[in-house]
């Protein structure tokens, strides 16, 4: 019920976020059982027309685009999300220690911190990538620790906040430590900003990802993946077949979505208004 | 201009100045301790210790790291970046048959995006919640949450395949005439323009709204002052520094912004370069460009920081 | 032409809360002769500045007025559109904010901004409103009068911008100016100058005024007739004098009343001391200059000392190296004759225990995530080991005494009014059983009436569990009112100190006497006599004692 009373505090263009992030994690969670090939299954002719036998048509070997999406959307969709929890976990932690000790922790970290970040996000990722290769594994951590600089930024800045005010010192007089004013005082008044920044930082982390992909850089074939899909279908471009442009509208809808909700999410919370 | 003014301004170029040392040192040092061994890579596990120094002394590998980039600093700035390991040809070749190209794409499409981005965006602040501002935030939020290569290959469908009147291939060259430099390459430069628009649009609306909330704004009109003269003489003075910040921060961002944009259209510019120099492992070119990219984006923010203390009235006229 | 110069009748402003319109201002009626001061007064929510504001045909955003008429010199403002309403505004009725740092536009200086209207209405040129505005500037006492409008906003003080802001109202002769409360963001020493000058200046020029503010005894100086406003509605209207001399509503009446003087404690002996600052001198890391300079101070068991002085006089420092977040750089600070660590990290429960402290801020003293329960209980629990039923039955104690009904215990601190949420602030304190409580401004947040009650109950707190209070304030009329001995401070230094009779009757002090002499009286007249007597030299100006 809980849930019903959310989607009904929204306005309109946040259920429509909320509902393409809900079929899109659907399709995600659910791959095997709804694609109707295999992942990597050559199923027909190459660039079968769209909306004939095969929904999306097949791609330049042959394989169910269709199929692919749904197989694409679990890889891409898992590996943003873990992704980006890597960077909030590393981000935020390093962001509170810093607001709450300030010091010399705050100054050493936010200088490191600023130096990485004046480096291009996906210059510094080709830089990595280059010297480290592409897997799984290798791309969550390297954009993860990338993007946990921003969310740094972020978490210090909105833990700064908190930590000025009275009932942080109010707990410091009374002679709390480190680790319960991090998690009881300023953790549960900095949710709300770092929720709708997370929900932001997955979309930029999933742009990145689909970016290096398409630079054929990502996940590697026969994994499928929006971004290397569009790539290794480019040429049908050419040819007038729009294809490649499917996987490369999932990735718009999906971006579109999240940032849908959460820019409702956050007009609400700060009861922000535009009308002066 | 005040002595503070002046140290203020010289902290941040020093600090400028030891970010792309840091950065130098993390694309040199750190990708190397990253990648271990090429040597190994190259000759496999069961190479002989003899043919693995061979390798060493061949790539210049057996002196101490710290040497090395001083070395490859040094040489950097006087324009010497190595050669690169898939050809023969010096970095420097390749970087300078290229960078032009990708400067005439970020300086075409500046000169496009940077007036309508801010003159829709004023207007989207003036006219906040009516219809045009909804129909234009909703357009620029969508342009801005999409991939690049999205908008690239919507925009080469249309103009390219189905309209046919601009070349899919952007495959500009030196000998080529102003027009026909400009017709070869009207997609990547329309791509880079639509999405620059987009984030100017967006911030400069932010930046003005955020203005004129001030409290200045609101007795400017109990004085009984006209809207234009509010604009132009109370939120335009103020409005400054937000607006070099958002134009800066926005060439910054295409300087990153081509790298995709330049592989769709396979325009012949720095960044389609370090993509091949990735995908083949080509690490002189990699680590050539990559500081090239990183240091455009250092000194563009820090031009954009001091031009916002410079234009802050309250650090202009000290007390 | 009537002779009223402002008729507004039957106004209703409603606000949009949460997309629907609710009155703030209702059906209010109003009328303002030429040269006439109406003083709107009222607490935080009355709708006094929204009413004040709709002479100029403006609300706020998110405003609106709903109906109702209002008509400046016979012509009605109700309905006409913006451009027929700008030629009014800033013309012939001109507006002075509360916050003059903030209304400056930084980017232009004072006398561009003066220029401005009178140049814009087409009322004269720009050198002749050059001319003006440093006569204005002269007439309001501002220093340099013929160079300071050159300078930039942030150039120069809160008092001379206030002041500057009166200046740019009068600068193209309007009829009427609305003030909004223009000197509640001001030291008292500082209110006194800027309320003189400003009421010489309107009165030379025979100006009508709408006076807003929340300080009876301010508008008791300034204004003609007054307005008593609450919620939205009239509660009493009338000549300034007579309402003054003799309200007829009992709202009047209670914000009328000088604060009670609390029961008067013989002075202690100097025996029983529990808190004993020796010669502390302190200054924030990073910076040259001592906020604290050799600073001595006694608090006796069971005794209140108020340490009283404006702002940057070091008052909030002191208590801050009392708790141990600001190390002193030298001298000590002896609990129960024991010196105490001098930092933080360094202090024991049990030191953490016995001195405790409630804020001027309760909205921001207290995690707007946790609930009544936990914010009274956390202490009870850290200090004392209650857990479980035992904690439980602890709080609702706390709460009785502290007079909250028992169900709040459920509530988080945004579901409270302001002098409830104090009210948890100071049963937190008591739950860690302290001996001595630092009161940092605790009731300068608060609405006189609310004011009046948490210091009653800090009273009787007292009495019953003989704690020991050091009060930390700016508003003398707290410390005659709770204080045993006072403490005045200027400057990060002590003027002087003593017990209350011997502070606050004659002989004084100069600093002491300014300070005094500055508190606003409900005495219309007191202004006009003390600028007399100051003028005199019979009474020390903060011009006098600056140049000491």
């Amino acid at each position: 019920m809980k849930v019903l009373a959310f989607v009904r505090s929204l306005n309109w263009s946040a259920r429509i976020g909320l509902g393409i992030i809900v079929f899109f994690g659907f399709c995600a969670a659910f791959a095997p059982w709804l694609a109707p090939y295999g992942e990597s299954e050559i199923v027909g002719d190459v660039w079968e027309p769209i909306g004939g036998e095969f929904l999306f048509g097949t791609d330049i070997i042959g394989r169910d685009l269709l199929s692919r999406l749904i197989f694409g959307a679990r890889n891409t969709i898992v590996l943003a999300l873990l992704t980006t929890a890597c960077s909030f976990t590393l981000g935020a932690l390093m962001g509170f220690l810093a607001a709450t000790m300030g010091g010399w922790v705050d100054q050493v970290l936010s200088r490191i911190v600023d130096i990485i970040i004046s480096v291009p996000t996906l210059i510094c990722a080709l830089i990595v990538v280059s010297a480290v290769g592409t897997s799984f594994f290798v791309l969550a951590t390297v954009i993860g620790i990338i993007y946990a600089m921003p969310v740094y930024r972020i978490a210090r800045a909105v833990a700064m906040d908190v930590e000025v005010m009275d009932y942080v010192e109010a707990a410091r007089l009374r002679g709390e430590g480190l680790w319960w004013i991090m998690k009881r005082e300023i953790l549960p008044n900095t949710m709300t900003p770092l929720a709708a920044e997370f929900g932001l930082r997955y979309c930029f982390v999933f742009l990145l990802i689909s970016g290096l992909s398409f630079l054929g850089l990502g996940l590697q074939p026969p994994l499928a993946d929006w971004g290397a899909m569009v790539r290794s279908n480019s040429e049908g471009i050419a040819w007038g077949y729009l294809h490649p442009l499917i996987p490369a509208a999932c990735i718009a809808l999906l971006t579109i979505g999240i940032n849908l909700l959460v820019d409702s999410l956050v007009h609400k919370a700060s009861g922000l208004r535009d009308d002066h | 201009m005040s002595n503070s003014l002046f140290l203020m301004i010289a902290k941040r170029i020093g600090l400028g100045f030891f970010t792309l040392l840091a950065i130098s040192l993390l694309i040199t040092v750190g990708v190397e301790a990253l990648s271990g061994d090429i040597c190994t890579a190259i000759l496999g596990q069961m190479a002989s210790e003899e043919t693995v120094a061979a390798c060493h002394a061949r790539l210049d590998l057996d002196r101490p790291v710290m040497v090395r980039y001083v070395e490859w600093l040094v040489n950097f700035v006087q324009g010497d970046m190595g050669r690169s390991m898939a050809n023969d040809r010096t970095v420097m070749e390749l970087v300078s048959a290229r960078i032009g190209n990708t400067l005439y794409l970020a300086a075409f499409s500046s000169m496009v995006a940077i007036p309508l981005g801010i003159a829709l965006g004023v207007v989207a602040a003036l006219y906040r919640n009516t219809g045009f501002d909804r129909g234009i935030s909703v357009t620029t939020l969508s342009t801005i949450s999409v991939p690049d290569f999205f908008v690239a290959y919507i925009l080469m469908a249309l103009f390219a395949v189905k309209f046919s009147i601009f070349p899919a291939i952007s495959n500009v060259a030196g000998s080529m005439g102003f027009w026909e430099r400009a017709y070869v390459s009207a997609l990547p430069v329309l791509t880079l323009t639509l999405i620059s628009i987009a984030h100017l649009m967006r911030m400069t609306r932010a930046s003005i709204v955020n203005l004129l909330a001030s409290p200045y704004i609101e007795m400017a009109k109990l004085k009984g002052i006209k809207p234009g003269r509010v604009i132009v003489k109370h939120a335009l003075p103020n409005a400054w520094a937000p607006i070099i910040q958002v134009v800066i921060l926005n060439i910054a961002f295409m300087v990153v912004g081509v790298v995709i944009i330049e592989v769709v259209f396979v325009y012949p510019g720095l960044g389609a370069l370090m993509v091949d120099s990735v995908q083949l492992r080509n690490m002189p070119v990699v680590q050539a460009t990559a500081m090239i990219f990183a240091s455009a984006y250092v000194l563009l923010n820090l031009l954009a920081d001091v031009l916002a203390i410079l234009a802050n009235p309250r650090l202009r006229h000290r007390r | 032409m009537t002779d009223q110069l402002l008729e507004m009748n039957d106004v209703l402003i409603e606000a949009d809360i949460d997309g629907h319109w609710k009155p703030i201002v209702n059906h209010l009626s109003m009328t303002l002769k030429r040269g006439e001061i109406i003083g709107l007064i009222g607490e935080s929510g009355a709708g006094k500045s929204t009413f004040g504001l709709c002479a100029l045909g403006y609300t706020k955003p998110g405003c609106r007025i709903a109906s109702g008429s209002i008509k400046l010199d016979g012509v009605e403002l109700v309905g006409q559109p913006e451009s027929a309403l700008r030629k009014i505004r800033g013309n012939k009725v001109a507006y002075v904010a509360q916050s003059a740092a903030a209304s400056f536009n930084p980017a232009h200086t004072l006398l561009e901004q003066f220029s401005e209207a009178p140049v814009q209405h087409g009322k004269m040129k720009t050198s002749e409103a050059a001319v003006r505005g440093r006569e204005l500037y002269r007439q309001l006492d501002l220093p340099e009068p013929d160079t300071i409008g050159e300078r930039y906003p942030h150039q120069v003080s809160g008092g001379q911008l206030q002041r500057a802001m009166t200046a740019m109202a009068l600068g193209s002769n309007p009829d009427i100016i609305i003030f909004d409360e223009p000197t509640t963001a001001l030291d008292v020493t500082t209110q006194i100058e800027v309320l003189s000058a400003i009421k010489e200046a309107v009165k030379a020029r025979n100006v009508a005024g709408i006076y807003i503010t929340h300080d009876l005894a301010v508008v008791a100086q300034m204004a003609d007739r007054i307005m008593v406003l609450r919620y939205g509605d009239l509660i009493e209207e009338g000549n300034a004098r007579e309402m003054l001399a003799n309200p007829r509503e009992d709202y009047t009446r209670r914000l009328l009343a000088v604060r009670n003087l609390r029961e008067h404690k013989i002075h202690g002996d100097g025996i029983n001391v529990l808190l004993e600052v020796k010669e502390v001198t302190a200054r924030y890391p990073g910076t040259k200059i001592d906020v604290l300079q050799d600073i001595s101070v006694k608090v006796e068991k069971g005794k209140t000392v108020a340490v009283v002085g404006e702002s940057g006089s070091g008052k909030s420092t002191l208590a801050r190296v009392i708790t141990g977040l600001l190390p002193p750089s030298a001298g000590q600070v002896i609990f129960k004759g024991e010196s105490l660590p001098a930092s933080l990290k360094e202090k024991s429960k049990e030191n953490l225990r016995s001195i405790q402290m409630i804020y001027q801020m309760a909205d921001v003293a207290m995690n707007p995530r946790q609930r009544i329960r936990e914010i009274i209980g956390r202490p009870l629990e850290f200090y004392l080991g209650k857990t479980g039923d035992e904690n439980e039955a602890r709080v609702h104690e706390l709460l009785k005494q502290i007079e909250i009904p028992d169900h709040y215990i459920d509530r988080f601190p945004a579901q409270l009014s302001g002098g409830e949420k104090q009210r948890i602030c100071i049963a937190r304190a008591l739950a860690a059983e302290p001996e001595l409580i630092i009161c940092d401004e605790v009731t300068s947040a608060l609405d006189q009436l609310v004011a009046e009650g948490i210091l009653d109950l800090l009273q009787n707190l007292q009495n019953e569990l003989n704690i020991s209070y050091l009060f930390i304030t700016h508003d003398l009329a707290t410390v005659k009112a709770i204080a045993d001995d006072i403490v005045v401070m200027y400057q990060g230094g002590i003027v002087e100190q003593g017990p209350k009779q011997q502070i606050l009757d004659p002989p004084y002090e100069d600093y002491t006497e300014l300070l005094l002499s500055s508190v606003p009286e409900m005495d219309p007249d007191w202004m006009d006599g003390l600028v007399e007597r100051r003028r005199r030299g019979e009474a020390p100006t903060a011009e006098t004692l600056r140049q000491r």
